[in-house]
């Protein structure tokens, strides 16, 4: 896709987010689900989910769309990220049957937010597709890294297992990726 | 004042953002995201490197009448309000509650060494991981040790010193088996912290090293 086409439909996530969430529109929920509901499954299934509990879980993720809808905010998240945080939950609270507490933000514990950080300033669309292109340009060991704890479920020191590569190689191939988009992160402010 | 907190290395949030930690890891970030407003914006970024990652993943096929399906969920009435997510207890981030409950001191503390006590908090799944409390007494130490995994230290209370710097509420000292360390409470207080540990620590000094088959046995 060229970026242009990207950001409007990028753009028609959100408008569809915000029907949903204020109409109850079932055709806006139609589109979202023609997009997402097979990325959503795609990914379930990379992570070793059968085809019948990764189609069970992307419902699940699916409905928490359609019910959360108005706490969408476009200017913290894209829709993509967003459905992402959702179904990397959901999948999370299935394996571990809701014990775990999230932090919530209205933790009396939390310390107030540091001022002006970019990710509350910035428009999170332009932004992604900043990342997406910056993705594209991570030297292949440190993209590599990142497919597998996204898309494999590998933890830093699981990689380094079973790539047979020191946990401090793995450890510095990870940083240098985050760095090389914290640099992306912080030219865009 | 209050201490604003180190952010935790970017592999931690990796791990974290991606789904992929463990529970204990998984607890012990979200902990210390609640105490630092710069790993969490870190964090917050990092999700959205799974976002575009969703953009990319070739679609898979859905089943016959999938969509169907779901627009007929739409319409069930909401399940029972799940119970409130605990809120956090005083000074205790709420990602601890549930396995530590409000009141650290009416937990089963076991004594470890001289002026350190230690907590087991089990966690399901991960056999290779261990998470506990520990109280280091003000100006005593945990012997100087290294690892055979990663080990994680989240200060809860008061501060500890351990040769490579100083950490206080809402840091974590990470330490690998390059790492050997000796963590000191500051004088004066007592120090809690959660540590997560994925493999036995090795004593290094003296006498110590005559425990570490007991450790072992401990870790499992």
């Amino acid at each position: 896709m060229v970026p242009d086409s990207q950001a409007a439909a990028l753009a028609a996530h959100v408008r569809d987010i915000a029907a949903v969430a204020r109409f109850q529109d079932r055709a806006a929920f139609a589109r979202l689900f023609a997009h997402f509901a097979p990325r959503v499954k795609a990914y379930l299934l990379r992570l070793g989910a059968d085809q019948g509990q990764a189609e069970d879980l992307m419902q699940e993720v699916m409905l928490t769309v359609w019910r959360k809808a108005p706490a969408y905010d476009a200017k913290l998240a894209s829709p993509s990220t967003w459905i992402f945080a959702i179904a990397r939950n959901r999948r999370i609270d299935a394996l571990r049957r809701d014990r775990r507490a999230r932090f919530d933000a209205e933790d009396p514990s939390l310390l107030p937010e540091a001022e002006a950080l970019p990710d509350r300033t910035l428009d999170a669309g332009r932004w992604e597709r900043r990342l997406a292109a910056a993705l594209d340009e991570l030297p292949a060991e440190q993209a590599q890294m990142l497919r597998l704890a996204y898309y494999e479920d590998r933890s830093h020191g699981d990689i380094a297992q079973s790539l047979r590569v020191p946990l401090g190689t793995v450890k510095s191939r990870l940083r240098l990726a985050v760095a090389k988009l914290r640099t992306m992160f912080e030219s865009d402010r | 004042m209050i201490h604003t907190p180190r952010p935790i290395s970017e592999e931690w949030l990796v791990d974290y953002a991606a789904g992929a930690a463990p529970e204990p890891v998984a607890v012990l970030v979200d902990a210390h995201l609640s105490m630092c407003p710069e790993s969490r914006a870190l964090a917050a970024r990092l999700d959205a490197v799974g976002g575009a990652m969703l953009e990319r993943i070739e679609p898979a096929g859905l089943s016959a009448g999938a969509l169907d399906r779901a627009l007929a969920a739409l319409d069930a009435p909401l399940p029972a309000a799940a119970p409130p997510a605990p809120a956090a207890a005083g000074r205790i981030p709420a990602a601890l509650l549930p396995y530590t409950g409000t009141d650290f001191g009416a937990l089963a503390w076991k004594p470890v060494v001289k002026g350190v006590e230690e907590v087991v908090l089990p966690t399901r799944g991960a056999p290779t991981h261990r998470m506990s409390l520990l109280r280091i007494v003000g100006g005593r130490a945990i012997p100087d040790h290294t690892h055979y995994g990663d080990e994680l230290l989240l200060v809860l209370e008061g501060g500890f010193e351990d040769g490579r710097g100083h950490y206080a509420r809402g840091d974590v000292c990470a330490a690998d088996e390059t790492v050997a360390h000796a963590p000191r409470a500051d004088r004066g207080t007592d120090c809690i912290c959660l540590a997560v540990t994925t493999g036995p620590i090795r004593l290094t000094g003296g006498w110590a090293r005559l425990l570490n088959p007991l450790l072992r046995l401990r870790h499992r």
